[in-house]
């Protein structure tokens, strides 16, 4: 059996050399250069002696039953050391997020086109591939449902029968996962009362993270018979929890690590591999290493919700919105995976950043048997924006208001009550972020013609002008158009969840210097993490050097990397766990040197700077490697937001978030619309971060995840025909916004302080996603003059030659 | 099937290789070589990137005869690569191939003292000055596209030391990235190029490049 650790693994980071580096600076990722030189080990590239490689059997179907499974021709291929169907399963058989409804493997019925049936462990990939091929499953299909009406038609077939979830009894049918709704004030007598009411109907297409890195990881057995998985997540023990039960292991012996993590933007909060490899190298006794291809990636993880969402607004002569009512239907697809978390999100964030004191507000996600939908960035918020915004933009036009305008009169601030009832108690610049990104610089006119060449007037560069080098136009049927947007998302987890963190913090002496030693759980999955720890450690002990551990689940929860929540939360903790050992550290100084200077028993304020304990007034009392000595300080302790509480079932009233986060967007496009072909010029963005730890990376976010928004402006669809079947799982149908395709984008950052926060700092990751998509297409449709009420907004829909 | 071919300067065999076996798989797995990545394994998001004897291409799409005899870089030997470049007499060197353009290049010195607020954290590890360049301007967030980008970035360095906004676009429009919103990476080959042709003092001269001002 093997047990020795795998040759490549996880790497600690440590960054020693630099003597600034605290909080508020630029400060360089530490694995920066591993990452530059190819040696940063990520989870595609472990490997261990004598390692098989495993691989999944998926559904061609997106309905059936399965009559047979019959794996004999599979195991008599030379090199094929294990074949496993859910019958192989040693224990529990299901796992989920918060609704444990998803098979680990297919058992009598799939639910949904690519659904794991089974799994093979081979030496080598390509020969588990021929076997898992070689499997024969006789399937018998289903009639699917696959949109709202035939999913809750009376004799729709049911999706998860004997459901015994807590949501189940709330559901006027079982094909609805969760259903919630938010009523405030009286909409009808609002309704009586305004100038202007405009209605509209939206679509979100569904939206792929479409993270580099695939879906990888390396199982190995252990001595003790438990197992060692090296994976990328974004949540190494919530994997573990559902990990265990499945393997019939107690949770002890599922050691996880992380290991290098190429994005992940939601899709790896539930199980992909995980279960699979650990079951296969439990089999076989050998470490078992999964790496899926990009086609078996679009399968392997859950997607953003496709959503159609009415919207009514109502208002009066000034533009002051009197009311809104609103229906938001997401698919959920064959699994609940967190679809009941984002409906809660959809419903409270449903009328966006504004003071709206009528609202009649319902969300509710399907079961179907589409792709399973789950977390991506915005979670639930990024569908509602788009509709919303797009109403905004429609009353201001039959108000003959200008659009920022209107937004503005009607921007929530600090003191709001959200449609929850919620107040707002921290500052929310909503109408400051629009004045800030609407007063940026426009982009030049034409960008397009040149000098020319040889003076013979004005050129074109075709490379600046929709379709690019297609060399589609020269300029000819070009039109410009600019549109604004704003959003608003919550931070970290809501409805009463108990969101905390974890962290351990070290102080020793290395080598004559004091080192801090920080170790979280927290997964790296790009977003920087690793850097603001150490920011954090250096500032709160004064220190330079920092080394920061392996994540792993040797040490407590830090929560997931999603909700824009990590430094916030993991941040928090690594500050609390510094306060605490620099306590400690100061009375070991007086203890030591309390004779030396009365400093140390004055009551003063003392501090750790350079290495030192210094006076407030900068005298130094002692060297922080004096007082350690040998001794190390540890100290692990546990951060928590403030409570927050569930949304009421029937009204949706309470204080359901901790925190919320503001983005704006201008977007400036060029349309050719003789042929409906989108650039974008330009992608403004101001957002208020609160504090930003890190600012080169604060605007690596917000550019990120305002790229992301565009994607789903102008071409990012998983497309599912009606029977449910995937259309584009691979790079070359699946678009994803090119160099070429991202324009410049100019960054505003706002820092007002919420004091319920450490460091007074917002979540930043997610809200740019948010507003990044209405601004696109509130430019398009000020260029072109149509209604565009879907995205991805397609050259079809520009031409006519599709109606929407 | 045996496969002989020079690896970052190395001679290297691959002995058992099946006929389907990419570049990619050969090197990675055959030879420990990870740097290179596996993103799409279709050609299509250029995380793969290496160059086969001087030309970039995608390590996922070469079949892994195809490289008997020949020479293959990959990020892994891509500070040696740029160094011999750079050692190299000017008149050989590939470096010296389309002359700069006349238009002044979109980083000067002024902008380039920007990015060097921080010290470098690893002294000691010698970078190519694109490598260098991605670290200092933050264009490295997950970082699984960053060794194909670097490749690409590298060659077109290498070959246009002045490139607008526009020819960087064009140059890396093989490479997808899904963090950035690419424009740090944008930054980062800006103050490369800015840097490597401070470093040799080079002065502008008369060349191929675009004539037109600064598209994006």
């Amino acid at each position: 059996m093997a047990g020795a650790n795998p040759t490549r693994v996880p790497t600690a980071l440590t960054q020693g050399s630099a003597t600034k580096g605290g909080i508020g600076e630029s400060t360089l990722r530490p694995d920066g250069t591993l990452k530059v030189t190819g040696e940063f080990a990520y989870a595609s590239d472990l490997w261990h002696e004598d390692m098989l490689w495993g691989c999944t059997l998926r559904s061609p179907y997106s309905h059936a039953e399965i009559r047979s499974v019959d794996v004999s021709e599979a195991l008599k291929l030379p090199g094929v050391y294990s074949v496993m169907t859910h019958d192989d399963l040693p224990a529990k058989t299901h796992f989920g997020l918060e609704i444990q409804d998803q098979p680990v493997l297919a058992k009598d019925r799939v639910r949904y086109h690519g659904e794991a049936v089974a799994i093979v462990a081979a030496d080598h990939p390509e020969t588990a591939r021929r076997a898992a091929a070689k499997i024969r499953v006789d399937y018998a299909e289903l009639p699917p449902v696959h949109d709202e009406e035939s999913a809750t038609a009376p004799d729709a077939p049911v999706l998860h029968p004997g459901r015994d979830d807590h949501h189940a009894p709330h559901v006027t049918h079982p094909n609805i996962v969760h259903r919630q709704p938010i009523v405030r004030g009286d909409v009808a007598a609002a309704k009586a009362k305004a100038d202007v009411v405009v209605r509209g109907d939206y679509e979100v297409g569904m939206q792929d993270q479409a993270f580099l890195g695939p879906e990888s990881g390396l199982a190995v057995p252990a001595e003790d018979g438990g197992v060692d998985l090296y994976i990328a997540t974004q949540w190494l023990h919530v994997d573990r929890d559902q990990l265990a039960p499945v393997l019939g292991l107690p949770q002890d012996k599922v050691r996880l690590t992380l290991s290098g993590v190429g994005g992940a933007f939601g899709a790896r909060e539930d199980l992909s591999m995980q279960a699979h490899a650990c079951l296969l190298a439990m089999a076989t006794g050998k470490p078992v290493k999964i790496v899926y291809n990009r086609y078996e990636s679009f399968f392997g993880h859950v997607h953003r919700h496709p959503a159609k969402l009415t919207y009514e607004h109502g208002a009066d002569s000034d533009g002051k919105l009197l009311y809104v009512k609103c229906r938001i239907l997401l698919d959920g697809g064959a699994y609940a995976s967190s679809s009941p978390a984002v409906v809660g999100n959809a419903a409270s964030l449903g009328v966006g950043p504004y003071d709206v004191d009528n609202v009649d507000v319902e969300a509710l996600a399907l079961y179907t048997n589409n792709p399973p939908c789950g977390a991506m960035r915005g979670f639930g918020a990024v569908q509602a924006c788009f509709a919303y915004e797009a109403q905004m933009d429609r009353l201001a036009a039959e108000l003959g208001m200008d659009p920022v305008e209107l937004r503005q009169r009607n921007a929530m601030s600090q003191g709001s009550l959200l449609p929850t009832g919620q107040q707002v108690d921290a500052p929310a610049p909503v109408a400051e972020i629009l004045r800030r990104v609407k007063a940026m610089p426009m982009p030049p006119e034409r960008q397009w013609e040149t000098s020319g060449a040889a003076g013979s007037g004005t050129g074109v560069d075709v490379r600046a002008l929709p379709g690019g080098l297609s060399n589609t136009t020269h300029g000819e049927g070009v039109v410009r158009g600019v549109g604004y947007a704003v959003g608003i998302k919550n931070v970290g987890f809501s409805e009463g969840f108990d969101d905390y963190s974890t962290a351990r913090v070290r102080l020793e002496v290395m080598g004559g210097e004091p080192v801090a030693v920080v170790h979280t759980a927290m997964a790296e999955v790009g977003q920087g993490g690793v850097t603001v720890h150490a920011q954090i450690a250096r500032t709160e002990l004064g220190v330079s050097g920092v080394s920061i551990l392996p994540a792993d689940t040797q040490v407590g929860s830090a929560g997931s990397t999603s909700a824009s929540r990590q430094t916030y939360m993991t941040g928090g903790a690594v500050k609390q766990a510094c306060e605490a050992v620099r306590e400690r550290v100061l009375r070991l100084g007086r203890e030591k040197f309390a004779d030396g200077h009365p400093a140390w028993a004055s009551g003063g304020e003392l501090l750790l700077e350079g290495g030192k304990i210094v006076t407030e007034g900068g005298e130094v009392l002692a060297a922080l490697a004096d007082v350690l000595g040998d001794e190390a300080v540890e100290e692990e302790l546990e951060f928590r937001h403030r409570p927050t509480e569930p949304f009421d079932l029937k009204t949706g009233q309470g204080f359901g978030h901790v925190q919320y986060s503001f983005a704006a967007h201008r977007a400036v496009v060029e349309v050719d619309t003789e042929l409906g072909l989108v650039k974008v010029v330009e992608l403004a963005c101001a957002q208020d971060v609160g504090k930003a730890i890190n600012p080169l990376s604060t605007i690596g976010q917000i550019q990120g995840g305002t790229t992301q928004g565009l994607g789903l402006a102008v071409m990012e669809e998983i497309l599912v025909d009606p029977g449910g079947k995937v259309r584009n799982p691979s790079f070359t149908d699946y678009l994803i916004p090119t160099i070429l395709d991202t324009p410049t984008i100019p960054v505003d950052v706002l820092e007002l302080a919420d004091a319920h926060a450490p460091y007074g700092l917002r979540g930043v990751g997610e809200a740019p996603t948010l507003s990044s998509t209405p601004a696109v297409v509130a430019a398009i449709r000020d260029a072109t003059g149509l209604a565009l009420n879907r995205v991805p907004v397609r050259p079809e829909h520009l031409t006519d030659t599709q109606a929407i | 099937m045996r496969v002989t071919f020079t690896v970052n300067g190395r001679r290297h065999e691959a002995d058992d290789v099946w006929e389907g076996e990419s570049l990619l798989y050969v090197l990675r797995e055959r030879m420990g070589l990870p740097g290179s990545k596996n993103a799409c394994e279709q050609g299509e998001c250029g995380s793969c990137t290496v160059r086969l004897d001087g030309e970039s291409v995608c390590a996922c799409l070469v079949a892994a005869g195809q490289v008997e005899g020949r020479d293959v870089v990959t990020v892994e030997g891509l500070a040696d690569y740029a160094r011999q470049r750079t050692d190299a007499p000017a008149s050989t060197s590939a470096a010296s191939s389309p002359a700069s353009a006349p238009v002044p290049a979109s980083t000067s010195a002024a902008d380039e003292q920007r990015w060097q607020a921080m010290p470098s954290p690893d002294a000691d590890v010698r970078l190519s000055p694109v490598q260098q360049a991605f670290i200092d301007a933050g264009a490295v967030q997950c970082g699984f596209c960053t060794p194909g980008l670097l490749v690409a970035a590298d060659e077109l360095i290498e070959h246009n030391a002045r490139p607008s906004d526009a020819d960087i676009r064009e140059a890396l429009s093989g490479n997808l990235c899904r963090c950035t919103g690419y424009e740090k990476i944008l930054d980062a080959v800006r103050l490369a190029a800015a840097r490597t042709d401070h470093a040799e003092g080079s002065a502008p001269g008369p060349g191929a490049g675009p004539t037109q001002g600064e598209v994006v």
